[in-house]
């Protein structure tokens, strides 16, 4: 989906994307058609819930996408000038982790039990930096205490295990900065986080990013960190990009239904609401997507044409579309 | 700590029908294998009181390891308190004898987090809606067929739904079949342990309206646990905080959201994520973790975190104290 021109260039931009999985129920599209752009220093937030193809976009632009059953169709993700997806997998792996990193939503899961901290934090260092080995104990010091875990000298050798759930995911975010990205994703960064542990994660990930002026995705289906952490918004349903803006846009003026009826269905806490809007039905099943519109079957707009055409993307505002034919 | 006896004169109260009065549920932490000795314990629950009013809900908020989950156990009777009491329409049920035990059992019920776990993937759904009245009532087959359809039909799903098993559904419908099994034996109150968390965000609307309706509907009372505070203002009626244990503030929903008084409370509501990008919102942001609740801080457990803490924090323990009518917190500040 097309976005704002402004004079800067992007550093990633991801250009109709098309990634299938050979299933046993048929081919399912698991991401289909998605493109948007990510200038410095901006935060993206891509909204969906599951089955929207959110995560799947993320492994594609990790190349993480298990080979079969997955195939990128077609697409391009230019990150710095070059097209990741033209890459071997040697050069991809120096890329990844270097230029592009991951922060995943399971800290228990994401860091190897059986080895230290230290030499998990150094691994990144010691394959992507060209450093002397005694520096690369400091280098990796210098990460943790910039992700603020205190006495890092003495946890430097602990095991995850000897770690708390938030401090486990300080030590992902540490593994994530450490060569300095140009794009970092957050996948669900703190859903397994506690109330008062995700504000400090959230507020650590806004220092570090003004502090190196990187790129941040975050992948979720919680609005509230849109708002909280996000400039723009790309809102997902069944492996399409069906809205983008601004957050103030996406938030002040939703022009897809769906985005309309998420907004509407999610509770708040500084006000009483008396019913919440909810969104009848399920998402479809994506080997076996409606022709028109995904979103048809439940949309209380919906008109004829909406079941026989997929709708483009239709401007809204400057930088705002929506893929809806009430905007025709 | 005293007992919060909730009276306010609006005169439109509704009955008590349980009430918990200084629950507490201890740990042993033992060390060696053959000859254990106790060497501490970890104080999961360390007296709480609430009540809790026919046909209104109660929501239990707090961080991992506060304790909100063995209260709702006791609750249960899954777990045996240390000490205290829960009395159940006036009388307490662990000096109940077998025959009162069972029908509060019957009489409680819960539906948990993760409907991918809770229901037996191996029974299809007119057996597990049917179970719990098997067990409990005497009713012949067709009765319970019938009502098990009715059940199925008061969830929102149909009577072709019976013959399927749990795997054919997706989590919202799971959700709503534990519901269906929860109501089967018209239960007065139902634990909620996080029912909509693991559901997508579309569904949640779905699952938190039908909780609703079911109560208008039934006049059941419920027991929310949750962390996501616009959750429980949307479902609750009354909201206690709790942290390490210990309730540090209950109020009902309106007034807590309106007038936090704990500086707990505070913190958790500047941490919870705004509904709107221009939201203004204080920014408490708490240094540290939760300590372990087996060595707790001495007085106040919050007092090491509390960006208010003052001298006498750290070693008197505050008293429970209602500030306006049936708004009960407990800090030195007050």
């Amino acid at each position: 989906m097309a976005t704002a021109n402004t004079s800067e260039a992007p550093v990633l931009k991801v250009e109709n994307l098309r990634t299938y999985f050979r299933t046993r129920w048929g081919e399912v599209k698991a991401v289909d058609g998605v493109s948007f752009e990510l200038r410095k220093g901006e935060t993206l937030g891509i909204v969906g819930e599951s089955g929207s193809g959110k995560s799947v976009t993320m492994l594609s632009m990790m190349r993480l996408i298990p080979i079969p059953p997955g195939r990128i169709v077609e697409g391009t993700i230019t990150l710095d000038g070059e097209d990741l997806l033209q890459l071997s997998e040697s050069e991809m792996s120096k890329v990844r982790g270097s230029k592009i990193a991951l922060i995943i939503q399971d800290p228990m899961t994401s860091l190897n039990p059986v080895f230290t901290i230290g030499n998990q934090v150094t691994e990144a260092i010691r394959i992507h930096q060209d450093i002397p080995k005694r520096s690369v104990m400091e280098k990796a010091l210098e990460v943790l205490r910039k992700v603020n875990i205190p006495a890092a000298e003495s946890r430097i050798r602990d095991y995850p295990h000897q770690l708390s759930g938030g401090m486990r995911q300080r030590v992902v975010g540490a593994i994530g900065i450490s060569c300095q990205p140009l794009v970092l994703i957050a996948d669900e960064p703190t859903t397994s986080l506690d109330v008062t542990i995700q504000a400090q994660y959230l507020k650590l990930l806004r220092d570090l990013q003004q502090e190196s002026g990187m790129s941040l995705i975050f992948i979720t289906h919680d609005f509230g960190i849109v708002a909280k952490m996000c400039d723009r918004v790309a809102v997902m349903y069944a492996g399409k990009i069906v809205e983008v803006g601004s957050v103030r846009d996406i938030f002040n003026k939703p022009s897809h239904p769906y985005t309309e009826a998420l907004l509407a269905s999610v509770p708040k806490m500084e006000e009483d609401v008396d019913r919440l809007y909810a969104i009848e039905g399920q998402p479809p099943l994506l080997h076996d997507l409606p022709v028109g519109c995904s979103f048809a079957d439940r949309c209380p707009y919906v008109m004829d044409r909406c079941r026989e055409e997929y709708p483009p993307e239709f401007p809204v505002d400057e930088g705002h579309y929506s893929a809806c034919w009430r905007l025709a | 700590m005293t007992t919060p006896v909730t009276t306010s004169g609006n005169g439109q109260d509704r009955p008590v029908i349980l009430e918990a009065r200084n629950l507490k549920k201890y740990f042993p932490v033992t060390r060696g294998i053959v000859l254990a000795r106790v060497t501490g314990y970890i104080k999961a629950v360390d007296g709480v009181s609430f009540q809790i009013r026919a046909g209104e809900t109660l929501g239990i908020v707090g961080e991992s390891g506060c304790g909100k989950t063995t209260t709702a156990k006791m609750v249960l009777m899954l777990e045996q308190p240390t000490e205290g009491s829960i009395y159940y329409n006036g009388q307490d049920i662990y000096q109940a004898d077998e025959a009162g035990r069972k029908e509060y059992r019957s009489s409680v019920q819960a539906v948990f987090q993760d409907p991918w776990s809770s229901l037996n993937p191996r029974m299809r759904v007119k057996d597990l809606i049917a179970e719990p009245m098997v067990i409990n009532w005497q009713l012949s087959k067709p009765e319970i067929r019938e009502r098990v359809l009715e059940l199925l039909q008061e969830v929102g799903l149909s009577s072709y739904h019976a013959n399927l098993y749990p795997h054919e559904f997706s989590g919202g419908q799971r959700q709503r079949l534990a519901i269906a099994r929860a109501l089967s034996l018209n239960p007065k109150i139902i634990v909620l342990d996080e029912p909509v968390s693991a559901l997508d965000v579309s569904i949640r609307a779905q699952i938190m309206n039908l909780l609703k309706d079911l109560q208008s509907e039934y006049n059941v009372s419920y027991m929310l646990i949750a962390h996501h505070l616009a959750t429980v203002r949307y479902m609750c009626h009354w909201v206690a905080v709790m942290y390490l244990g210990q309730v540090v503030e209950l109020a009902p929903v309106k007034e807590l959201f309106d007038n936090p008084l704990h500086p707990y409370t505070k913190a958790l509501m500047s941490a919870a994520l705004p509904s709107h990008p221009d939201t203004e919102q204080e920014e408490i942001i708490l240094t540290g973790e939760v300590p372990s609740p087996l060595n707790p801080p001495e007085g106040c457990h919050f007092h090491p975190r509390c960006p208010f803490v003052m001298d006498q924090c750290s070693h008197v323990i505050p008293e429970t104290k209602e500030i306006t009518p049936n708004h009960w917190v407990s800090c030195h500040l007050y």
